[in-house]
């Protein structure tokens, strides 16, 4: 069964561990390129999160916004989650990114120079969001996480698939109903005819 | 991945919630709202997908990310006709304007 050996689209498959084997120098450099692109994608994500709760302009926030998914997407990439980064780049940047940019345009006057961004009781927030950050770093510091090895990353789209099929068929087909329902509601409720 | 822990992620989709439930907190725009509720659910995407990774490799976190994504769309789509809804009727999207219930 020659031709059966050829294509087998198991994870794990198009790395083979022996052909790829790096000498001990060139691994080094793998960590630290790893580190530094965690590290530059964590960035990107905090100032574009900071952008998105402080920026006096909603439009400069929804761009903000976009900075903030697409370090999201880096960062599942980085983990090894090859397909849920693609899927969060043509879902979040592709889909929900655009139809929040057409609902800004369309509840506001295009001409505006100042589109309204209000905030209020920003101090109190702070004070209590700042709480509540210092509670989850103690947790996220002080806590024992229990984690096994960290296997080499391989293609998951393959086992993703399986999974959906398998194991989480139910959800799976309950996800496609639930995505039916808010297409029709949402075409239901944005209705002008509907209104008094 | 030897220089970063799951330590790292963690941290990280922390301050991106706190930020996301600042937005929220504090804004009175209703796309501004929406926009904080896209960042906390990113940042618990961002737990989902590093624990399946540090937690032994299984599926389980990734296709719970996959779910939590579909939802936001879902959410994005209803949130967002509602909004157009509320502009439509009041001709404003502050959340302070539209107090027609208040008793």
């Amino acid at each position: 069964m020659a031709g059966a050996a050829a294509f087998d689209p198991r994870p794990g498959h198009l790395l083979q561990p022996a052909r790829f084997r790096l000498s001990r120098p060139e691994i080094r450099a793998l960590v630290s390129t790893t580190t530094v692109a965690f590290y530059l994608l964590a960035t990107l994500m905090t100032a574009s999160s900071l952008g998105v709760a402080l920026s006096h302009n909603i439009v400069y926030s929804a761009f903000a916004l976009m900075g903030a998914l697409l370090g999201a997407a880096g960062i599942f990439v980085l983990l090894g989650a090859d397909f849920v980064g693609v899927v969060q780049l043509l879902i979040y940047v592709g889909g929900i990114l655009v139809l929040s940019l057409f609902a800004i345009m369309l509840t506001h006057r295009i001409a505006d120079v100042q589109v309204s961004n209000r905030s209020v009781g920003r101090g109190v927030a702070t004070v209590l969001i700042g709480l509540v950050l210092v509670g989850m770093m103690r947790v996220a510091v002080r806590a024992t996480w229990v984690t096994s090895d960290v296997a080499a990353p391989a293609p998951t789209t393959y086992g993703v698939g399986t999974a959906f099929l398998s194991d989480f068929v139910l959800p799976f087909e309950i996800a496609s109903l639930v995505l039916l329902v808010a297409l029709i509601g949402a075409v239901m409720v944005s209705r002008k005819e509907l209104r008094g | 991945m030897d220089g970063l822990s799951v330590q790292h992620f963690i941290v990280l989709s922390a301050i991106v919630f706190c930020l996301g439930l600042f937005c929220v907190v504090t804004r009175r725009n209703a796309l501004g709202i929406l926009m904080g509720i896209e960042l906390i659910l990113n940042s618990a995407n961002i737990n989902y997908v590093a624990f399946a990774r540090y937690g032994g490799g299984a599926y389980d976190g990734q296709i719970f990310a996959i779910f939590v994504i579909m939802l936001a769309a879902a959410e994005a789509a209803i949130g967002l006709a509602i909004v157009l809804g509320i502009y439509q009727t009041f001709d404003t999207i502050d959340v302070d304007a539209t107090d027609r219930l208040r008793g």
